[in-house]
Formats: C-alpha cells, structure tokens, sequence
C-alpha cells in the first residue's frame, strides 16, 4: 500500500485505451518535493500513467488521491485546478500560437506560481523567441517553453513524460540543471524517462514498470546495487 | 455617361455594390462556418436555417411586439445563439468523437426540419421588412447610387469580421479556441473548460448566422427557404477559402460577391455557376483551399 500522507498515492490504478487494457493495478506514491521517476521499456505504461493521474485517459479506475483529496472521478480541468500540470511526451506546443502566447496560454489556476522574469531566468532563450510561431522553434527550445508554460499555473505536481527524448547531449543537461532548480524551489516532479543517465542525475527514488504495474522500486542511495538487475528490465 | 470599359458607369458600380452586399453575407456566414468547423468539426449545415431564423426573428419582433430592426440587431444574435446552445448541449456534443458525416447529416436534418416548420407556419411567399428610417434613402456619388442601408451592410459587417477575426486571432480568449482547435484535450489538462467552451463557440457561430439574417431581412425578402438558397453558395465559398480558416473565410466571401457581381456585368449568363467554377479550378490546384492548412 502506498504512503497514504504522500503528495501523490495512487492505487491500483487501471486504464483503458478504447478496447486495449493498459495500466493493470499500478501502485505508487510521491512526496512533496520529491523527484521520482518510472522507468520501463516502451509500452509498458509510463505515459498512460501519466495521463491517467491527469484525467486524459477514455476509461479508468482504482485511486489517485493528490494532497488528501480523490481524483480518480474528475475531469482534468479540474485535477488541473486541484494542481497537477503535465508536459506531455510530444511536448503539445501549438503551432497556431507564437510563443508568447504558447507560454500564457494555461492559466493561472492557483497562487504560488512562477512569474514570467523568474521563467525567463530560468529559460533566457524563450525570452528572444517570444514573438516566434511555437513550432519554429528548435527541439530543446520547444521542450523549454512545454516545462516553462507550467510553472505559471500554480501547480505543485509536475508530469513531465520524457523530457530529453530526441534531444543533444548539451541540452540535456540544460533541462538536468532547470529540473533540479525547480526542486530546489519546492515543486514536485514525477518524471517518465528512458534516458537513465539523466534521471540518475536529478532522481531521488526510482519505480520499475512492466506490463502496466509497478514491479520494483529503489532510492537513488541503492542505484549501483541495483544496475544489474536494471539493465535487465530495461534491456540496455 | 460615364462609361468604364465599355459599360455604363451605373452598371458597373450598381454590380460591384450588389456583389460587395452578397459577398458581406457570404463572408459572414463562412465566418460563423468556419468557427463552428474549427472548434467542433462539424459542417454545420443548419446555418442557413439559423441565418432564417434571424431574419424572421427580427420580422416577428417587429410585427407582434414593435421592436425595431435595432433593438432586433443586439437581441436576435443572442436569442438565435441561445437555440444553437441548446441544439449543441442536446446533440452534437454527444457525436464529437464520431465522423464528420454525422455531424453533417444531424445538422442537415435539423435545417430541413426547422425551415419546414417555418414553411409551414409562414407560407413560402416573402414577407416584406422595412429598411430602418435611419437608413432610408441614399446618396448620389457621381458615378452610381448608394442607397444608405446598403452601405451600412458593407461596413458593418466589415466590422464584425474583423472584430471576430481580431478576437480569435489577437486576445487570450482568441489564444485558448485557437490552442483547443488544436489539441482539446491537453487545453483541458491545463485547466480550461474546453467543452464549455465548445459550446458557447457554435452558440457564438450561430449568432453571427442570425446577425446576418437581421442585416439580410430589409434586403431580401424574409422567406424560410432564403437560407437554403444562400447557403450552398456559402459552402461553396468556405471550400474555396478553406475550411477553418478565419481570415480565408472573410476574404474569400468579399472576394467571391464581387466576382459574383462583375460576372453579372461582363458575362452574366455565367453569374450563377462562376462561383462553382472557381470552387473546382481551386480544389484542383489548392485541395485545402486558398488559406487553408493542410491537414
């Protein structure tokens, strides 16, 4: 059983993709001001696990509880305003929209949330690109401005699914140093990643998926007794 | 006379100005399609009926509670849009994760439906609506004549394009339908109500049908079968500027009205079908149609 007091529980958690069977009782918790992140092969869950604590999957069931408070039955509009933000795997940036207003465009839903300078300081490239088409940018720029659109809202829990996926070695380490700011400014991140050399960076526990559940966990104390077994999970 | 390539200068001017009316219509009503298309993907094929609705809105306002075509110009969007709320909530929400045929059919189906209901309520004769005193009577430019109300039409609804235009394309409001036509489900993920949203988007589209069908009622007889007549030509634009664009549909409806009207002067036997012509040369060249992305 998870945590109960945790920021995140969630509890045999089971989601549908029309007719396919995706997450099968995944159970998991993440405390307030942890980064922790699931790893797995392709296919095993990661993303639907994501999208399911968001309220973005067709069909599910089990429990999300987020600061003592269910989810399992809301719309993600309203686990948005509750205070969980996602930046999703293709990173959704709106090609009709300059980056501006791609940055604006999710709306300030509770206080605490970052304002622009302090993005800008985080991100200084999006402060030039500010007047580009979202999609003009490069790949790490795009990546940027999906991490830098939800920190204005307000959220404590960020969903970030795969953030360095596709993306040069410097700029990995660009988005390690903003993810590990960002912790150090009190958020709370649950990361999908199969990059493991950079989630060993910023991680503090780590949770292994395989066919939709959770089969193992460890802290990053315990990484180096486990590589053998990891590298067996992730066929790497 | 005056003349202008050969034609008299009344002749030419008298068809430009009739082709910059129709095309205010065309432009409006593919506007409001176009709204409707990008944010529910749905062919709204009710929209002549909801521009009817408005005409003979302001017709009955007039006659049964003496509310004159101004007072009708402000309520009768609203009260038109109020309608298409409801038509959304009831139906189409329920076929969003279907095909754009069903769309299309139930919408249709419900055109039919409504101008039958009108038909029979009303007879297929017109009933005359009179041009607003304010706006009676017109001037002598020299080289044509400009009757006011017709004037009014061009600019007004030149003012309402762009205002629709300047608020999709330039406020944050504008920025949440653009975001949500293209991808709802994250917009919503960032906590905006999309399906509100989707709603009162067809009820701002049907209103702006029903705008027209107030602006229409002095120029052309007030009928249940004057939509069905316009709107073939109105989808017929909105294939030519592409579907769900804002500014293609605004464009191509002034465009198109006043090709319309110069056919008239120079070739009128083809005044009728130059639309359609245009609409097969583009679809041939440009599928997506002139402003229109392609998917």
């Amino acid at each position: 059983m998870p945590d109960t007091s945790a920021l995140l529980a969630v509890t045999d958690l089971q989601a549908w993709y029309g007719e396919s069977h995706i997450l099968h009782g995944t159970t998991f918790e993440v405390r307030a001001g942890e980064v922790v992140t699931l790893l797995g092969r392709n296919g095993v869950g990661k993303t639907t696990t994501l999208k399911s604590i968001m309220g973005m999957v067709e069909q599910r069931t089990g429990s999300v509880r987020f600061d003592g408070r269910e989810l399992i039955r809301l719309s993600s509009d309203a686990i948005a305003r509750a205070g969980i933000a996602i930046c999703p795997e293709e990173r959704g940036i709106f090609s009709s929209l300059d980056v501006r207003e791609n940055l604006l465009l999710p709306p300030q839903l509770l206080p605490g949330g970052l304002d622009l300078d302090h993005i800008f300081a985080l991100f200084p490239n999006l402060r030039e690109r500010q007047a580009s088409q979202g999609t003009k940018l490069s790949g790490g720029e795009q990546q940027m401005l999906a991490i830098a659109r939800i920190l204005r809202t307000g959220a404590r829990l960020l969903l970030l699914d795969e953030p360095t996926e596709g993306l040069a070695p410097v700029i990995i380490q660009q988005i390690g140093r903003t993810v590990g700011a960002l912790k150090a400014q009190g958020f709370t991140i649950l990361l999908v990643e199969q990059n493991f050399n950079f989630a060993a960076t910023i991680a503090d526990r780590y949770y292994v998926m395989e066919h939709g559940r959770i089969v193992d966990h460890f802290p990053t104390a315990a990484l180096a007794a486990n590589m053998g077994k990891l590298h067996e999970y992730l066929g790497v | 006379m005056v003349e202008v390539f050969g034609i008299p200068s009344y002749a030419l001017f008298g068809q430009l100005l009739i082709g910059l009316i129709n095309g205010s219509f065309y432009a409006l009503l593919s506007l409001g399609l176009a709204v409707i298309f990008g944010m529910l993907d749905v062919i709204n094929f009710a929209h002549g009926a909801q521009y009817m609705m408005g005409a003979f809105a302001a017709y009955l306002m007039l006659q049964y509670l003496g509310l004159d075509y101004w007072v009708a110009l402000v309520i009768v969007p609203f009260l038109i849009a109020a309608t298409g709320i409801v038509i959304e909530r009831l139906f189409l929400q329920h076929i969003r994760k279907l095909d754009h045929l069903y769309g299309l059919i139930l919408t249709f189906g419900l055109a039919l439906i409504i101008e039958g209901l009108f038909r029979n309520e009303f007879g297929s004769s017109g009933k005359p609506y009179q041009i607003p005193a304010l706006l009676q009577g017109g001037r002598n430019l020299g080289f044509m004549f400009l009757p006011n109300y017709r004037a009014w039409v061009i600019a007004f609804s030149l003012v309402v394009c762009f205002a629709t235009w300047f608020a999709i394309e330039r406020t944050r409001l504008g920025s949440y339908l653009r975001a949500a036509t293209e991808n709802p489900a994250l917009v919503r993920a960032f906590g905006i109500n999309v399906p509100r949203m989707v709603t009162l988007t067809y009820g701002f589209g049907v209103g702006l049908a029903a705008l027209a069908g107030v602006m229409a009622a002095p120029i052309y007889n007030v009928s249940p079968q004057m939509g069905s007549d316009l709107i073939i030509v109105v989808f017929a634009v909105v294939v030519i500027g592409g579907m769900g664009s804002i500014l293609g549909a605004i464009l191509t409806g002034f465009a198109l009205g006043v090709i319309e009207g110069l056919t008239k002067v120079f070739f009128p036997e083809a005044s009728s079908t130059v639309i359609f012509v245009i609409m097969a040369i583009v679809l041939l060249i440009r599928p997506a149609g002139l402003f229109g992305r392609t998917a």
